[in-house]
């Protein structure tokens, strides 16, 4: 692996000045002349961070804690408050599905402009053409207007642009979530391919398990700052302490202004609760009652569950498509349940982590990483996760 | 190694646009295909406001009588090169909010987002020459080729003008979306107060009437254009009117020779090519802040 930096983040911090009630116009403007009309919000602290050729580095933080910030800034989208980003080599960024699509033109349209954006020319991208297309599992579709896309047509064609025009760095943000298994292993293949070749990724994510899956490095950062960077497993360990730090300070936890929809409650009932136990029994049917409020209508609604054990390694994973019983639209208030009839762990607090995100436009919506326990009690001697509630029966000659 | 985030000199700006000029291509071939999407008539519609305006002027300004001979060939002359600016201003004021989506999504030089607006107003302009062109052969009308070279760096100092407030205006409006709104009122008076529902001479005669140099009118940086155009298209400075009292000549443009508007489209240039550079750095610091600002 080459020593060479192929990105150099030097002393970058951003402030964002939230306006209390944002100005656009110059009525308001005039109005307001004299008096301060914003507040400072800190979303990134100073950081710098050198990310050498060929790593492939993911960054964890919880909603709020500024890694897409950072992730905006690096793509340059975003101008840093203080410092500079400097790059080697051609970036590409999947910052959002399909970013940069315009819904009226064709696939074939889009993909020609979509390639411009990154400063390459008709005919390399006529070259590329077929690889793209093939990619994408578009060919019939490619010359109908995007609009007419499925969420999960959109992601593919948006990956299958950015990763064939050979960029030197990528980054993605979270993106890669929305599609579906089948794609999403072709694009954790292709990132490996991407490794091979000595390119740089850079991706924020929610998720620790693809971190470890693929990346040689991970960042975590929290409330702007950088409180890790190291080998994955290490950087998991402290992502989730840090999670576990918010637990008891409720008000660390900062959805994103911007976001449509978010958790509003969630409340875990099992026969222990009734009982006024925080904890349950092994075998216990659960419920848990996930509560949500919309701003706008999320057409393509998509809630997660994931349990880990203390160390962070997963025990069970399901979202609302894999039971089989897709959301569809979510409009105001509502609450989703799931049902267990049986939760057979063995001994332990097991957190608990809720996921609601958009597909129609890749987004995560609202995160609730580990903020929910199930604390188990388990009269089985047996040790390890599940309990398999065993008999046993013994012949003797 | 390219630096992110760091202001960039004028130099830096204008290579990096001209090293996205596919995607300025690109861009205008987008807004051409989104505008015309799903309509029946497509590029014809680009075609029907000069022509309403023009039928519309030419009933007024006959019941007025103030029509002279072949008034409608005057008006056109007038009419394409405004549709021109007028339509590069108005669509390039919204060409950031508008794109919120890009902006905020995609790292390219946003100053192509006003340019591409201003490159699709000038393919239409092209359609629209040819178009004129038709007219003017179908009705023979006597053109002065002496003049008519002049065509070109009218329509150069147009662009370049466009150019410089499509990038001004286009950043102001993210700060301040009353732009748009001041912009449409601006436009009106803008559009009363240039030579080409009236004629030069007649503004000049009115200007001298109240002791006041003509050089004035020289001001405007349309005028200058507008006037090129309707001396080579047009063809005369000079009109005969018959009146009450018989064919009388009369003036219509300055007595001038072609050196006269080479000169005033070449102050023009000059001027318009600076704002440009004003422009880009006005845009080059406020580009910094869009995506927060959308």
């Amino acid at each position: 692996m080459s020593t060479r930096n192929a990105i150099e983040i030097d002393n970058i911090s951003k402030t964002f000045h939230l306006a209390t009630d944002p100005t656009h116009s110059l009525k308001e403007r005039m109005l307001r002349l004299g008096r301060k009309g914003t507040e400072d919000f800190r979303a990134l602290r100073p950081l710098s961070v050198d990310i050498t050729e060929g790593s492939t580095v993911g960054i964890l933080g919880h909603n709020g804690s500024g890694k897409s910030t950072l992730l905006k800034c690096i793509a340059g989208i975003l101008a840093p408050t203080t410092g500079e980003v400097r790059l080697r080599g051609r970036l590409a960024s999947l910052l959002e599905l399909g970013a940069g699509f315009h819904p009226e033109l064709t696939g074939r349209e889009n993909v020609y402009i979509n390639a411009s954006f990154l400063g390459i020319s008709r005919k390399e991208i006529a070259k590329k053409f077929d690889d793209i297309v093939e990619f994408a599992e578009l060919a019939q579709f490619i010359d109908e207007p995007v609009k007419h896309y499925s969420s999960g047509m959109y992601v593919r064609l948006g990956f299958a642009v950015a990763v064939n025009l050979d960029p030197d760095i990528l980054l993605v943000d979270e993106v890669l979530a929305v599609g579906d298994e089948v794609f999403q292993l072709k694009c954790i293949n292709r990132v490996k391919q991407f490794q091979r070749e000595g390119r740089t990724i850079v991706f924020v994510t929610h998720a620790a398990d693809t971190v470890r899956e693929i990346c040689d490095r991970a960042l975590v950062l929290d409330h702007g700052e950088l409180v890790a960077d190291g080998a994955p497993g290490e950087s998991i360990r402290i992502f989730r302490e840090h999670l576990h730090g918010h637990l008891d300070d409720k008000s660390a936890f900062v959805p994103t202004t911007e976001s449509l929809a978010r958790i509003s409650a969630v409340a875990i009932r099992h026969p222990g609760t009734a009982a006024g136990k925080s904890y349950m029994n092994s075998g216990d049917p659960l419920t848990i009652t996930v509560s949500y409020e919309t701003k706008a209508p999320i057409n393509d609604a998509l809630l997660e569950l994931e349990l880990l054990d203390t160390k962070g390694r997963l025990v069970f994973k399901t979202d609302t498509d894999r039971i089989g019983h897709p959301l569809g639209r979510l409009n105001g208030v509502g609450t989703i349940e799931f049902t267990a009839p049986s939760v057979p762990l063995l001994d332990g607090d097991y957190p608990l982590s809720i996921r609601l995100s958009d597909r129609e436009h890749g987004h995560m919506l609202d995160i609730r990483e580990g903020q929910h326990r199930l604390a188990v009690v388990s009269h089985d001697k047996a040790s390890g996760l599940v309990s398999l509630q065993l008999s046993v029966n013994v012949t003797r000659e | 190694m390219t630096v992110v985030g760091r202001k960039r000199r004028l130099g830096t700006h204008l290579r990096e646009i001209w090293a996205f000029r596919e995607l300025l291509a690109g861009l205008i071939r987008k807004e051409l295909k989104v505008r015309y999407k799903n309509s029946i008539l497509g590029f014809v519609w680009s075609m029907i406001q000069p022509v309403f305006l023009l039928v519309v002027y030419n009933i007024v300004f006959s019941i007025l009588g103030e029509a002279f001979d072949r008034f409608p060939i005057w008006l056109l002359c007038g009419l394409v090169m405004w549709t021109f600016i007028s339509t590069s201003f108005t669509t390039s004021v919204q060409s950031i909010t508008a794109n919120a989506y890009l902006v905020s999504k995609v790292r390219f030089p946003r100053a192509i987002l006003p340019l591409s607006t201003v490159g699709a107003a000038a393919v239409h302009l092209a359609l629209q020459m040819g178009a004129f062109a038709i007219v003017l052969v179908g009705f023979r009308h006597p053109v002065d080729w002496a003049y008519m070279w002049l065509l070109v760096p009218a329509i150069v100092t147009a662009i370049i003008f466009c150019a410089a407030g499509a990038v001004f205006l286009s950043a102001l409006n993210v700060k301040a979306r009353d732009t748009q709104h001041l912009l449409e009122i601006l436009l009106l008076g803008w559009f009363w107060l240039t030579p080409m529902l009236y004629t030069w001479q007649r503004s000049a005669s009115w200007l001298e009437g109240k002791g006041i140099t003509t050089a004035i009118i020289l001001i405007n940086p349309i005028t200058s254009v507008v006037i090129t155009f309707q001396r080579a298209i047009y063809g005369v400075d000079t009109v005969v009117i018959t009146g009450k009292a018989g064919p009388v000549a009369q003036q219509v443009l300055p007595n001038a020779e072609q050196l006269w508007y080479l000169r005033n489209l070449g102050i023009i240039a000059l001027v318009s090519a600076i704002l440009f550079g004003f422009a880009l750095n006005y845009f080059d610091k406020a580009e910094a802040n869009f995506a927060e600002d959308l």
